[in-house]
């Protein structure tokens, strides 16, 4: 590649990095501002996965001017797609067992309780 | 067949993942992949009797495009309301989604993707699981965050599964 294209590549890169950077900072900053539980709940699951998404991306493509592309980047966004719901889930859960979560929550309009409330798990 | 590979879309999945675990194209990489993706899946069927039925794969992979974009849509949106918007005016409001889905696998997947877009966050499932239980981080009218999730992602999920 041209010297050229090179730098253009590099300040393309360096402006994800950056906007990344910002919206990690601003999932953090969400876990302070917003006052209760199940609001903070959602600051990480979704600021944070963009955040380390373009980190992932600007890696992957870092050695676009050598012509490679690693791949293990992409694994890594995709598993971090994959778990952050998990993780988000069972702190909601955790919540609700605990009696911290927002009150007024609905019924589940199916006659059965919701699953983390129920007595005894229905078998399935 | 049905014995050796009971699930031949997780036997591929893990044998392209092993590929790009390794990053390198070799003979012997496929020979690992192709043992790790007979023997995983055969080990863990006890606790994954049932085979999901996938009736448009393509379609899929459209609609995880579709999810991603909307995971950076996500992103602004949530940034704008934990930056701007003065706290007593944040309007958290609890909504249930009653599901038409019955596969857990498809359930799954609109859970994870509730989680992962616009303001919303899957918290619960009812006991006998036909109905999802979403916490809004600012949605001043639950009932059309409620259609929006119904139209945009399980109506394409209920044509995906079969």
């Amino acid at each position: 590649m041209t010297p050229l294209l090179d730098t253009a590549l590099d300040l393309f890169l360096s402006a994800i990095l950056i906007g990344g950077g910002i919206f990690a900072l601003v999932g953090s900053y969400g876990l302070l501002r917003l006052p209760r539980p199940m609001q903070r709940l959602h600051a990480p699951t979704k600021a944070t996965t963009i955040g380390v998404g373009a980190a992932l991306l600007v890696s992957a493509l870092d050695l676009l001017g050598q012509g490679q592309i690693s791949w293990q980047e992409l694994l890594i966004t995709l598993f971090l797609l994959l778990t952050a719901p998990v993780s988000a889930l069972f702190l909601a859960k955790t919540l609700i067992l605990r009696g911290e979560a927002d009150p007024g929550m609905p019924d589940s309009g199916t006659g059965q309780p919701w699953a983390t409330l129920a007595e005894e798990r229905a078998d399935p | 067949m049905r014995r050796l590979f009971p699930h031949p879309y997780l036997t591929l999945t893990l044998i392209v993942l092993w590929f790009l675990l390794v990053n390198q194209w070799k003979i012997g990489s496929l020979v690992m992949a192709v043992i790790l993706g007979t023997v995983i899946p055969l080990i863990t069927s006890t606790w994954w009797p049932d085979r999901p039925r996938i009736q448009r794969p393509f379609a899929l992979a459209a609609y995880a495009v579709l999810v991603l974009w909307d995971v950076i849509v996500a992103n602004f949106q949530v940034a704008r309301i934990v930056l701007f918007m003065p706290r007593d005016r944040i309007r958290s409001a609890w909504i249930t989604v009653p599901l038409e889905l019955t596969q857990p696998e498809a359930i799954s997947l609109l859970a994870g993707t509730i989680t992962m877009t616009p303001g919303t966050l899957t918290a619960d499932m009812s006991a006998c699981g036909r109905a999802l239980l979403v916490h809004a981080l600012h949605a001043p009218d639950p009932d059309a965050v409620r259609d929006d999730i119904k139209a945009r992602y399980e109506a394409r999920l209920q044509r995906i599964f079969a």
